[in-house]
């Protein structure tokens, strides 16, 4: 239950960004460089499939338990990206893009609650979650007037317990993704009137949005206007260098190979245009795409998939020491899976994490194994991951 | 379809006679449920609790003076000086900045009390006798309307609330009874202007006996003759005599002569007005009315006929008391069944929702943009009639949008201080949470997505 407390907490900050978010360009502050290194994490939210976005075309169990899609790019001999990923492969060639695979954070349950509590608190297990570890690796006493933004309705738990976090959002950014709208029709089955004002409104949004292709697109394009702004806000010379930025709609039960079909597009496309607004700011950028878990390996019967484990992340960006796929591959034969369903987590993302807090924000190890990921000692950082 | 258990008739009290339930009021209620609501019926509980505002005359005063401010400079630099213009905007300004307090006070009062069944009666009421700011005039006192005209009397006598809400500034200029003078009054032989009777023709259509009590043409002009000279103090010519501001009786705009309203007959002289007033309030068509406009708030689109015949003889019999009236609501049957027919106007949606999730000092701009954009912008009907109170009327297509809209923007906000969708769900809705909405709740990819289908579910969004 949220105390009144915190809810003012988010909507401070909501009311603050409006007002404070503009005058940024001003706010030049000493100690700001425009050589600080920028970091991007975007979250997906409702555990994207990592089995989809990153096909393992070369393991053989991969052809039996599912039906690679057409197209898929080739990373290498054992990877590939769906085709709707065709900018960041692009990047991936680039030597701009890491890929990771079969990575997960210490949460083995299948909630996305807590599985989104677990990805933003950075936290060893569930309990006493406060605050997330984007927010605390923040500097202690803020540089700048805003250090870091949050890019949408409210401040995540992964950006909460830093100083100078503030929130941004478009105007005009009520539309509701066609996921909550399809579950919603679901809920307004038995009650006439409600479904009929739904499924009428709908019509009538579609008939004004000027034909099918804007309909398709409500609510989700949404996710590229804000990597747009995040792009901007972190390329003013006296802006934020961090920002977080939510996407939904990737609890995929059902349907899933058309439904991400044009998610991962949005997903590419967004990142296309960070790339572009950010502008030559991109070469000390890192942008990390995370979510909270995978999905079963195998479909299940509506064509979709439910909550997994292992997942697949990215990490882009002028700054990333790309072209490579990171993973310790487990394999996707019965004796491999975790409990015969999922795919078998052999990285931990704090390890990723921790890597680019070290090497690319110049985060010390103690705190990175104390207070940013608490009780991380025993994992080191991945290293390598960005450009010396 | 009677309810069995002590959680389902928690739920009820909470959502069907209150504005949602608070994070542990089910707990609270559920021991003894119509307890719970009768242990509410304290007129202290119908106080707004809110820093002291200006009485509807002092606001209207500090109007005045600006205003006279404005005219003197106006004769002095001429029209076109800025700083007439100004002064202008002030008085208008003061105007909007007094609303905007006054509505936001207004709708965190009803998210933070835990008396919400007395809000909603004060809710009840203040549409009843609804004024808006349609009328311009009416926007710096509408909020001193409902504090003074309502809240006083919602477990008083109706009585005394027809009265005072008929004599209240706000209610004056909205049906312009400032502007009616007896053709031959002392004013109206000098002006030649004429009776206004669109007070009256509403005092008795909407707010006593209705339409269709069998009053006529002959009936409403009589009234409105007898209310000729009820006006606000300071305007016109009115405010020569020293009135403080709010209700001033104007002797040289009223009609003299007796008056026949409804087949009774009323002497001329002082009391007249307040003589038929005093007898619509007491009328049995005024009883039948209002019992039925009762009913259909609180139980069901459609009034069951015997609730309303129940309501109306508790009315009747206890001559207008509103406290007695207040605990034959809570006593209906019919109002404690599983049948859900009632859709939460916008103003209760919204604060049913911030009530739940236990958000109660937004800032006033937040929840009046929120209402507005749901249509039920404080104070703003479209008519003398108030706003609709059947789900059909608000229930259109473009409406239920912009509300699962909005429900998805506060999603968006709260979610990161939300754990646990389900909680919240169990703590606002108890039994009256179906297992798919559960289901929809616990399996919902993020926490803003389950609070989008939990605020936008039937379940929430009827009562």
């Amino acid at each position: 239950m949220p105390t009144r407390r915190q809810i003012m907490g988010s909507l401070a900050a909501l009311t603050v960004a409006g007002l404070n978010l503009p005058g940024l360009s001003r706010a030049a502050s000493p100690a700001a460089s425009p050589e600080d290194p920028r970091l991007v994490v975007v979250v997906l939210r409702g555990a994207m499939d990592g089995l989809a976005a990153v096909p393992p075309h070369g393991d053989p169990s991969f052809a039996r338990l599912r039906r690679a899609p057409e197209g898929v790019l080739r990373l290498d001999d054992t990877f590939g990206l769906h085709p709707s990923l065709s900018g960041l492969h692009t990047l991936y060639t680039q030597g701009e893009a890491l890929v990771f695979h079969a990575v997960a954070t210490p949460y083995r349950d299948r909630s996305h609650f807590s599985g989104q509590d677990m990805l933003e608190s950075g936290l060893a297990s569930e309990g006493g979650i406060r605050d997330g570890w984007l927010g605390r690796a923040l500097p202690p006493t803020g540089s700048r007037t805003t250090e870091a933004v949050a890019v949408g309705e409210s401040v995540p738990l992964l950006l909460r317990g830093g100083q100078g976090v503030s929130s941004w959002s478009p105007g005009e950014s009520d539309l509701v993704d066609d996921a909550t709208l399809d579950r919603l029709a679901v809920l307004f089955e038995d009650d006439p009137l409600l479904s009929h004002a739904l499924s009428a409104a709908l019509d009538m949004q579609g008939t004004a949005g000027n034909g099918k292709m804007e309909n398709e697109g409500r609510g989700r394009r949404q996710f590229i206007t804000l990597m747009a702004a995040a792009g901007r806000f972190l390329a003013a010379d006296s802006g934020p260098r961090v920002a977080a930025v939510d996407m939904t709609g990737w609890d995929t039960h059902v349907r899933q190979d058309a439904r991400l079909e044009r998610q991962l597009g949005l997903l590419d496309e967004g990142v296309r245009s960070l790339r572009k607004s950010i502008g030559d700011t991109w070469r000390r950028t890192a942008v990390l795409v995370v979510t909270e878990f995978g999905r079963t390996v195998a479909f299940n019967g509506s064509g979709g998939t439910d909550h997994g484990t292992g997942m697949a992340a990215f990490l882009l960006g002028g700054a990333v020491d790309g072209g490579r796929v990171i993973a310790d591959w487990p394999g996707l034969d019965e004796a491999s899976l975790l409990q015969k369903r999922d795919l078998r987590p052999t990285m931990d993302l704090r390890a990723v994490a921790k890597g680019v807090l070290e090497d690319h924000m110049g985060l010390p190890r103690t705190a990175l194994d104390r207070t940013i990921f608490p009780d991380s000692q025993q994992l080191r950082p991945l290293s390598g991951l960005i450009r010396s | 379809m009677a309810l069995p258990n002590r959680t389902d008739q928690a739920a009820v009290a909470a959502n069907r006679f209150g504005l949602g339930a608070r994070p542990s009021e089910l707990r609270l209620a559920a021991g003894d449920p119509r307890g719970w609501l009768k242990e509410q019926i304290d007129p202290a509980a119908a106080v707004l609790n809110a820093p002291r505002f200006p009485s509807g005359a002092e606001a209207l005063e500090t109007i005045r003076e600006k205003r006279q401010r404005q005219k003197r400079m106006m004769e002095v630099e001429g029209p076109d000086e800025d700083g007439a213009a100004s002064e202008l905007r002030d008085a208008s300004q003061f105007a909007a900045r007094l609303y905007r307090r006054e509505t936001g006070a207004r709708t965190r009062h009803a998210i933070a009390t835990p008396d919400s069944f007395i809000e909603r009666l004060v809710l009840f009421w203040s549409n009843h006798f609804s004024v808006s700011i349609q009328k311009p005039a009416v926007k710096s006192v509408a909020g001193a309307f409902e504090r003074e005209a309502i809240r006083p009397h919602v477990l008083g006598r109706f009585e005394d609330m027809l009265l005072a809400s008929t004599r209240h500034p706000a209610m004056i200029f909205y049906l312009d009874n400032q502007r009616s003078i007896g053709p031959r009054s002392q004013r109206g032989l000098h002006s030649g202007r004429g009776l206004n009777e669109n007070l009256a023709r509403e005092v008795m259509e909407l707010h006593t006996v209705g339409v269709a009590a069998g009053y006529g043409q002959e009936d409403v002009t009589s009234f409105a003759l007898a209310l000729t000279g009820w006006t606000v103090a300071g305007i016109g010519g009115a405010g020569s005599d020293g009135g403080q501001g709010g209700f001033h009786f104007a002797p040289r705009m009223h009609e003299p002569g007796d008056r026949t309203v409804m087949g009774i007959a009323y002497p001329e002289g002082a009391g007249q007005a307040e003589a038929i007033l005093h007898d619509l309030a007491h009328h049995p068509a005024t009883a039948r009315h209002l019992a039925r406009k009762l009913v259909r708030h609180f139980v069901d689109d459609e009034p069951p006929p015997d609730a309303v015949d129940r309501i109306a003889r508790t009315f009747q019999h206890s001559h207008g008391d509103l406290r007695e009236v207040a605990h034959a609501l809570i006593d209906l049957e019919a109002a404690w069944t599983a049948h859900r027919s009632k859709l939460k106007s916008p103003n209760d949606l919204v604060v049913s929702a911030l009530r739940g999730l236990g958000a109660e000092d937004l800032p006033g701009r937040f929840l009046i943009n929120s209402l507005a954009r749901l249509g039920q912008r404080p104070f703003a009907a479209p008519a003398p009639t108030g706003w609709p109170d059947t789900a059909e009327a608000w229930g259109s297509p473009g409406a239920i949008y912009q509300r699962v809209e909005w429900a998805g923007r506060l999603g968006r906000m709260l979610a990161p201080d939300i754990r646990r969708p389900s909680l919240e769900m169990a703590a606002m809705l108890g039994d009256f949470a179906s297992q798919k909405l559960s289901d929809a709740v616990d399996r919902a990819e993020s926490s803003a997505q389950a609070i989008t289908l939990l605020l936008s579910s039937p379940e929430f969004q009827r009562r």
